[in-house]
């Protein structure tokens, strides 16, 4: 009984990651076919890579893609931390206020934020293009960094910032010193939230953008309208590769480095 | 003193908001509201009555309330199982369920779109074995199949994030009052993990109700859902006044979706 209700379990986490894994396991093997089939595996080959680091439209979607998320989740960054940091000494109805207008781009619809923008641009007579892209895609990653500093400053208390001016810090060596190490975690996966929103994002990429210019998101997009090049499959590997190998190095490397320590 | 020189840190940022979050909503709402030559009027509006419009809203409303069902049902067992094995947050497996959420949207219907064409992996292999070619891709099904292929962990993290939370000695002592297992998940923990559930259904349900690139895609073009007609009215016919009135017609409706579940949420969403 006890056996059989842990077999069903088991079965059901695995099907689970079938689900979850298969189709980019498929993308893998396909990347590296020979030939065009989908279905035979004709042998080993590295031909679509050349080919996809061989075109020029991939690379230059693949710079954009990267300036673009490096770029907006520092400037969100910056302005955020500072943001959040100024949230603590206004007042309960005004921050209130200003907090609820920054979860609209979380909550709201992507299509809605990105035809808003887009609206917003054309308006102020901004030329769509990289600059339009960078200013909503800071948009988009300011909630993401705002609300994962707020709660370290809120366990942070100003009691050890008001101490450092007493005994005759200036504010900023203070803040240098004294807060930025304390809310540092939240700063640094606020950052890392928004780099990852950024790359990911599609929606609001497609409507800012304007034409000739191109992030990977969009780049997949219309190639996946005009019929799939088996370069494509190429490029997905790579990028998920690359994405695990992150996301493994930042969920598990301070664990490694600082011995086998367990969670609390 | 101090802290007026504290709340200037924040102009930049209000600047900003009031520019790209505020003055933009208004711009939609001033477009929904107007017509080509800058008149008020309800027109608009009212093109969400005509057949060609609520028809895909209705379509997006029902393929997005079965994949978040569905998406519902997967997780909700599956976060319970890790609860139970004891599956900390930041382990291994804990993470491979919620990585695909970091990649690309795109590619990931890149990887169905391969899967379901006619001449895709699954009927390539139902050829192998002599069977008959389906007809997979530009179905609802296959829609429904991508929406929730996407938006899966998105309902995996915040439940499987409360239920960790949980207390064992809670669960413990509704088992020792004599609570059998079914009654203990549905009368305990599934009251407690109400919060979760509530964020992974807005995580799920908003994404699914306005995309249009999976339907689009995974759809053939065949199959209109209410992104497709907004997406169309903006990039293709340059109606930006139709356009902007659908959006705020959509909007509602994910206020509406929000109020109903905030109803039973009571603290902040699970995502942090």
């Amino acid at each position: 009984m006890k056996k059989g209700k842990k077999l069903l379990e088991n079965s059901y986490l695995i099907l689970v990651l079938l689900f979850l894994y298969a189709p980019i396991l498929m993308l893998t093997a396909l990347s590296f076919n020979a030939s065009r089939s989908r279905v035979r595996f004709t042998g080993f080959s590295l031909r679509w890579y050349r080919e996809m680091l061989s075109d020029p439209a991939v690379l230059l979607a693949l710079r954009n893609t990267l300036l673009i998320a490096l770029g907006s989740a520092l400037f969100a960054t910056l302005l955020g931390t500072m943001a959040a940091i100024a949230l603590r000494s206004m007042r309960k109805l005004s921050r209130n206020l200003v907090l609820g207008i920054t979860n609209v781009p979380m909550l709201n619809a992507d299509i809605v934020t990105g035809i808003s923008l887009m609206l917003c641009f054309i308006a102020f007579r901004i030329s769509l293009g990289f600059q339009t892209i960078l200013i909503s895609h800071i948009t988009l990653n300011l909630p993401y960094v705002i609300l994962s500093v707020l709660p370290k400053l809120k366990k942070s208390s100003n009691v050890s910032f008001e101490a450092a001016l007493d005994l005759g810090a200036g504010p900023v060596y203070a803040f240098f010193r004294v807060v930025l190490p304390d809310i540092m975690p939240g700063v640094l996966s606020g950052f890392l939230l928004a780099f990852t929103m950024s790359l990911d994002d599609f929606i609001i990429t497609h409507f800012t953008r304007g034409a000739g210019i191109n992030t990977i998101s969009t780049l997949v997009y219309s190639e996946l309208r005009r019929g799939i090049k088996p370069s494509m499959y190429a490029l997905s590997t790579m990028i998920f590769a690359v994405v695990f190998l992150v996301l493994l190095f930042v969920n598990f490397a301070p664990a490694w480095f600082s011995g086998k320590e367990e969670k609390k | 003193m101090k802290s007026k020189r504290m709340k200037l840190l924040a102009l930049p940022y209000l600047v900003w908001m009031v520019g790209f979050i505020v003055i933009p909503l208004l711009l939609v709402c001033f477009y929904g509201f107007t017509d080509q030559s800058g008149s008020f009027t309800l027109e608009n509006i009212a093109e969400i009555l005509v057949r060609e419009n609520y028809r895909p809203l209705c379509l997006a409303l029902l393929l997005s309330a079965v994949s978040t069902a569905i998406c519902f049902l997967a997780a909700f067992p599956l976060a319970l199982i890790l609860r139970s094995r004891k599956i900390g947050r930041g382990s291994f497996a804990a993470f491979l369920f919620i990585l695909p959420m970091w990649m690309n949207s795109l590619l990931r219907i890149l990887a169905w779109q391969t899967l379901l064409e006619r001449k895709g992996v699954l009927n390539g292999i139902l050829t192998a074995l002599h069977l008959p070619g389906q007809r997979l891709i530009n179905t609802p099904y296959a829609i429904i199949l991508g929406m929730v292929y996407d938006f899966l962990p998105f309902m995996i993290l915040p439940i499987y994030n409360t239920l960790s939370k949980i207390d064992d000695n809670t669960i413990n002592a509704a088992y020792d009052l004599g609570a059998s297992i079914p009654t203990t998940i549905f009368r305990v923990i599934l009251p407690l993990s109400v919060p979760g559930i509530v964020s992974g259904v807005t995580m799920v349900f908003v994404p699914a109700l306005t995309t249009f690139a999976i339907s689009d895609i995974l759809g053939g073009g065949k199959i209109f859902l209410i992104g497709n007609v907004i997406e169309q009215e903006f990039v293709l016919n340059s109606n930006w006044n139709l356009g902007s009135a659908l959006s705020m017609v959509l909007m509602l409706f994910i206020i509406l979706s929000m109020a109903l579940l905030s109803r039973y949420d009571s603290g902040e969403g699970a995502m942090f």
